[in-house]
């Protein structure tokens, strides 16, 4: 958990170590991150933004990358937007976003055209499978690598959350909306009674 | 069905399933499971568990399973309007949020919303895993490759497209 929230000091607003990049490179940096992403872009997002163009600093990024997380949806996507906007409005929003997704869709449009055509062959049908067995023990890791701080911090409470959540979805197979609607206020209730609770 | 009611299905599906993916894409896989396999029927659970597949073993943000989804139902418009569905509400929403956030700083809530969100998104993470799992198969062997997968990226450095190519191999080789 990155518990240090939004306290940062006023100076963040100063964005630009380097220029300030255009419409065009937004473009290209996007694209080029996306490309070299296999399982996740976002290590490739921090290191081209902050190492390599250092069009951010690492705090700037952090920030960025927190806000982006919470807000729903594709949390790269959501980065794409926030970043390009920052330098070039709405114009390089739009350019980071298509750097970012229209590569690898043409990519994956590809892929689906020849599932579409040889998905039934059997043996491209066992090698999927042996494939999406390695995809379900990726998400098995990361369910257990984010479970760790909790299991430490014996928050019974957000272990609770998980375990319901996980048995309305997974399980009951209930649909997504309704199930948010009540999970993600309850949730947001319990960890504000909490901290009530820690500062006497 | 006719294709713009398909397309039209596609665009308003996961353009609201964008707006309640709490914590990435990947945690909205049971709810494309259910409106792509057990609601709408668009395909079997194991077509289902091969685009999420092909999506990892490709390049780019994990979002692009919608693409292959799309594509299955209405071809390549099908592919590009669910793309565009799933990213563009979300994408809006940062785009004001990260406006109004640079005017008020301070606000608390944010780090209060961020710590309800994270077991939210643990426990549909976890509901991910386990759809997917449960479609690899019901062989012992697929249980031991799931578990092996998780093992080896926990306690390794292995990249995970290293992972997915032994599975590969072993679904290859018939092993499962």
């Amino acid at each position: 958990m990155r518990a240090k929230g939004p306290v940062l000091n006023s100076d963040t607003t100063v964005t630009s170590k380097a220029e300030a990049p255009g419409v065009v490179t937004l473009f290209f940096a996007f694209a080029k991150m996306s490309l070299m992403g296999f399982g996740g872009v976002m290590v490739w997002a921090r290191r081209a933004i902050v190492e390599q163009h250092k069009w951010m600093t690492a705090e700037q990024f952090n920030e960025t990358f927190a806000l982006c997380h919470f807000l729903p949806g594709p949390n790269i996507v959501n980065l794409s937007v926030v970043f390009g906007s920052k330098f070039r409005g709405i114009p390089g929003a739009i350019a980071a976003f298509l750097g970012l997704v229209l590569p690898p869709v043409l990519i994956v449009l590809c892929l689906a055209l020849l599932y579409a055509r040889y998905g039934e062959i059997e043996a491209l049908r066992r090698t999927l499978a042996g494939v999406v067995c390695g995809t379900a023990g990726l998400f098995l890791a990361t369910v257990i690598k984010m479970l760790q701080p909790i299991v430490k911090q014996r928050s019974l409470v957000a272990l609770g959350v998980v375990a319901a959540v996980f048995a309305a979805i997974g399980i009951l197979r209930l649909p997504l909306p309704p199930v948010l609607l009540v999970a993600v206020p309850a949730s947001i209730l319990l960890v504000y009674v909490m901290r009530k609770r820690a500062v006497p | 069905m006719n294709p713009t009611n398909q397309l039209y299905t596609l665009a308003w599906t996961f353009g609201l399933m964008s707006l309640f993916a709490v914590g990435g894409a990947l945690s909205a896989i049971p709810e494309m499971h259910r409106v792509a396999v057990d609601v709408n029927h668009w395909m079997s659970d194991r077509q289902f568990a091969d685009m999420v597949a092909i999506a990892q073993l490709s390049p780019g943000p994990n979002v692009l399973v919608v693409t292959l989804i799309g594509f299955h139902v209405a071809g390549v418009a099908g592919g590009l309007i669910a793309t565009l569905a799933m990213c563009g509400p979300t994408a809006a929403v940062a785009y004001f949020v990260s406006r109004t956030m640079d005017r008020s700083r301070d606000a608390q809530w944010p780090s209060l919303i961020q710590s309800a969100l994270v077991p939210v998104s643990i426990g549909l993470m976890g509901a991910s895993a386990m759809i997917l799992g449960l479609s690899a198969g019901s062989s012992w062997v697929a249980g031991v490759l799931v578990a092996a997968t998780a093992l080896a990226t926990l306690l390794t450095r292995l990249h995970p497209l290293l992972m997915l190519a032994v599975g590969g191999c072993l679904g290859f080789a018939g092993v499962i």
